[in-house]
């Protein structure tokens, strides 16, 4: 008998063959010319525009949109990239609706913000769907930079630092650069390799050297980073996850959402991936939202996200929220988990709900569950990190941290929104602050 | 709903409504489709003389520039006069007047310039039942090239001849269309009078270019690699017709003459305007070419709950109502005093009204922290900028000033009196007003 949606128990293939590539394909799909021109039309081209300070990058957005308007998409894209290298990624993951469309005069007055993000979008595709890389590299310096991390705060410090000349290796643990680009984020907002591709647009620049299965702590020190090269970026993440601190937690079938993301993303035949028939996600972040709707899509019968505290309390925006529960995910509120049950692999787990300050209530809640997805945050790893401000990095100014000679940027440093464009911003930031230190 | 039953120089129509010589009233088969949807009238494409009729160019006739959402603002052409035997549209005339008893039909004429040519045609026109004629002196490309058309329109001593030759040669009421493309449209006008006209139409179309190639550089519409300037009409050309429309309403020496407008008209609201300016009726060509026959349905609901809306069972109650208030600059009140006011309710903070009047001119506008915009009443001159690019109906306006109020930018009391530039202080030429 050939599995499906009521399959019990963890199983690949539940849906049709032909089913997946409509189920994860792009969640927005690209506005063609035309549609971009009458989006680009209805930017008023504000004065001191709101949206420009709600960017993380400060983008000149109405510049961009009125550059796609004339009908010179490739300049539109020049005026993104040169503020955010990874426009193209962005316009498919930034929140915008908490962002810039939500600052657009437009959503204030009607509840229709101009576009930005698909706009966005359409300029960056334009550019470097033909491949073109607008930037390059200022005469050679002789001094060289290490940068820590290939996700976007890393390879965005990389990029900048390399078209000002100096060189610059980027070390990555994983198998490949990008970070959450490029295994943190569901496959539905960057189909078609687009991650990958985006990196190597990137490296277009030149005088960038990515060096992978390096992390600190395996086969890096500080120390060592610090003697060889001018100067140090830490983008490293959070590589760590929390525990749930429940009982029962290591039975099969309870593991870490970012690792159930990050297999999706690199499996290259989706009806060969297992997913439970009852599905319960445990968090309230992207990484929640995530892979609740991927499960959903690949077929699981039952997803419930559980989430301890209400649902404005979520760091996964009302949008990402409302997407989830269009896809069928059922979304429990106000509820922890106390324990996992089951007989070696999980069976059921069990909530009881809490009141405003986190105070069970006594009332319990047991969902089946064949799968348990945790994701309730992340944490920081590694040894011999320079000062940290509670469970992150201390930085002061554009990414300095405790250390002389060493910056950070991204997820693992203090301040800012855990956020790609947040991380494109710190990395960019940080590769002008280490330019100034080093060119004195 | 008012009643829109029309008479124009002694011509009925169920409604002002009719479709100018162009394209669309080249053929019976349009013609009969185009009443069918309710069109009051028809101006028959213009008719040249017996023989050989003249030829089209075989690529591009049209060339246009849009809005958005390729909203098309402006259209030029590059199309002569019909390209059909005479005797073909004659006889089609001919049926399609027998099969709509109540429908204008007026036939567009345009012959050499030469006496005997008119005498030869209007006999032909007349025997099609045809309520009038439309003297085509408006077509400023191709047919001007040969001493037609515009190059008849643009002489104010042949319009005046012609005129006078059909007069003398027809009983159908004669209308002359005029071309704007002149430097004083009265002159024609009067010329028009003078040869006995019943009345004139306009505009016919602007000579225009409308978009070059970049890629080729070359006009469009291109042929073959090159292009010529077309006549210019739509929606962009309203406001260059409703002046010309209001310079004829308002000469003393005109004022009596008939007008049928034309110009831009797309909705009941264009139409409206064009006769509260002085015209009897309208023509619509661009609109049509766009849309098709059918808009003419709104164009008559929308006038008919408009002249209701105003009390008028007539629509020539309509007609020049706007007329005594256009006037000569000179004529204005110098002592009306307004005011920008910004309503912060309604202000959605986009910041062009700041961006205009700052960047352009007046600084006027000020512009806080928050994004809170306020008119400046000390630099305010009352411009309207603000209101132009405002992309909110009804956010900023313009309020006068009460009188004995004092105007912040002047520091001078706002004067109750009325008093125009023939007596400002600061014109040599002053009179002073005893």
């Amino acid at each position: 008998m050939v599995d499906d949606v009521f399959t019990p128990g963890i199983k690949a293939g539940r849906l049709e063959q032909g089913a997946y590539a409509a189920q994860f394909s792009d969640l927005h799909p690209p506005l063609d010319g035309h549609e971009a021109l009458v989006a680009a039309d209805r930017c008023y081209f504000c004065h001191d525009a709101p949206c420009i300070t709600a960017c993380p990058t400060d983008i000149d957005i109405p510049l961009f949109i009125r550059q796609i308007a004339t009908g010179t998409p490739d300049a539109a894209a020049k005026t993104i990239l040169g503020q955010n290298i990874m426009g193209g990624m962005c316009a498919r993951v930034c929140p915008t609706e908490q962002l810039c469309e939500q600052s657009c005069v437009r959503e204030v007055a009607e509840g229709k913000p101009v576009l930005i993000g698909q706009l966005q979008r359409y300029a960056t595709d334009h550019l470097q769907q033909q491949g073109i890389h607008p930037f390059t590299r200022a005469e050679a310096t002789g001094k060289t930079v290490a940068v820590v991390g290939a996700g976007p705060a890393g390879l965005s410090c990389a990029h900048r630092l390399a078209m000002l000349g100096h060189d610059v290796v980027v070390y990555d643990a994983r198998p490949k650069p990008g970070g959450l680009n490029e295994f943190g984020i569901a496959a539905y907002k960057t189909p078609n390799g687009f991650a990958q591709d985006e990196v190597d647009w990137l490296l277009k620049i030149g005088g960038i050297r990515i060096e992978t299965g390096k992390a600190l702590g395996d086969g890096l020190t500080l120390a060592a980073l610090k003697a060889e090269f001018d100067a140090v970026f830490l983008g490293i993440g959070l590589g760590g996850v929390n525990a749930l601190g429940a009982d029962g937690e290591g039975k099969d079938g309870v593991t870490d959402a970012v690792d159930f993301i990050s297999e999706l993303r690199q499996s290259i035949d989706l009806t060969t991936l297992p997913i439970g028939r009852d599905v319960v996600v445990i968090g309230g972040g992207m990484t929640a939202i995530d892979a609740a709707v991927q499960a959903k899509l690949l077929g699981a019968l039952n997803v419930t996200l559980v989430y301890r505290r209400g649902r404005d309390r979520m760091n996964a925006s009302p949008f990402e929220q409302d997407l989830a529960a269009s896809k069928g995910v059922r979304i429990v509120t106000h509820a922890v988990p106390v324990a996992v049950h089951g007989n070696g692999a999980v069976r059921e787990i069990e909530f009881e709900y809490v009141d405003g300050a986190m105070k069970g209530t006594g009332e319990m809640l047991r969902l089946p569950a064949d799968q348990v997805f945790k994701a309730i945050g992340q944490t920081l790893q590694g040894d011999g990190l320079p000062e940290l401000d509670g469970r992150k990095i201390a930085v002061t100014g554009a990414g300095r941290t405790s250390v002389k000679g060493v910056w950070a940027g991204g997820d693992c440093a203090s301040g800012g929104d855990d956020l790609t464009v947040t991380a494109v911003a710190e990395g960019r930031d940080a590769a002008m602050d280490i330019h100034s230190a080093l060119m004195g | 709903m008012a009643n829109l039953q029309s008479e124009f120089v002694g011509i009925k129509s169920p409604n002002p409504f009719w479709l100018a010589s162009a394209p669309p009233t080249d053929k019976e088969y349009n013609v009969r489709r185009a009443f069918d949807a309710g069109w009051g009238g028809v101006v028959w494409k213009t008719l040249g003389m017996e023989g050989p009729p003249v030829v089209n160019v075989n690529g591009p006739r049209y060339g246009a520039i849009w809005g958005a959402d390729r909203r098309l603002l402006g259209l030029n052409n590059i199309e002569l006069i019909t390209d059909r035997p005479l005797e073909v549209n004659l006889r089609e005339m001919k049926a399609v007047k027998r099969d709509y008893p109540d429908r204008a039909l007026i036939a567009s004429i345009m012959v050499p310039c030469e006496e005997e040519a008119w005498k030869a045609i209007l006999p032909h026109v007349e025997e099609t039942g045809a309520d009038g004629i439309e003297l085509n002196f408006g077509c400023p490309h191709g047919m001007a090239e040969r001493g037609m058309g515009s190059a008849v329109g643009q002489v104010p001593e042949y319009i005046e001849m012609v005129t006078r030759w059909c007069k003398m040669y027809t009983r159908m009421p004669v209308i002359v269309k005029l071309t704007p493309n002149i430097t004083n449209v009265l002159y024609p006008a009067e010329a028009a009078k003078r040869g006995g006209a019943d009345a004139v139409s306009l505009i016919n179309t602007i000579n225009s270019i409308t978009s070059v190639d970049l890629d080729n550089f070359a006009p469009e519409p291109m042929i073959d690699g090159k292009g010529t300037h077309g006549g210019y009409c739509g929606p962009a050309v309203k406001p260059i017709a409703l002046n010309m429309v209001a310079e004829i309403a308002r000469n003393p020496a005109t004022a009596d003459l008939p007008i049928s407008g034309i110009g831009g008209v797309t909705t009941w609201r264009d139409a409206a305007e064009f006769l509260a300016l002085g015209a009897g009726n309208v023509q619509v060509c661009t609109a049509v070419m766009t849309y098709g026959f059918k808009i003419v349905q709104e164009m008559i609901s929308g006038l008919s709950e408009y002249m209701d809306s105003k009390d008028m069972t007539s629509v020539d109650q309509l007609v020049r109502k706007a007329v005594p208030n256009v006037t000569d600059w000179n004529q204005l009140n110098l002592n009306y005093v307004a005011k920008a006011r910004i309503d912060q309710d309604a202000c959605i903070s986009c910041g062009r009204c700041f961006a205009a009047c700052e960047d352009t001119s007046h600084q006027a506008i000020a512009m806080s922290e928050d994004r809170t915009f306020t008119v400046i009443d000390e630099e305010c001159v009352a411009c309207n900028l603000c209101v132009n690019v405002c992309p909110v109906e009804d956010c900023i306006s313009m309020v006068p000033m009460e009188p004995g109020t004092t105007d912040p930018r002047t520091g001078k009391v706002v004067d109750p009196a009325y008093a125009n530039w023939t007596t400002h202080p600061n014109n040599p030429s002053a009179t002073a007003a005893e």
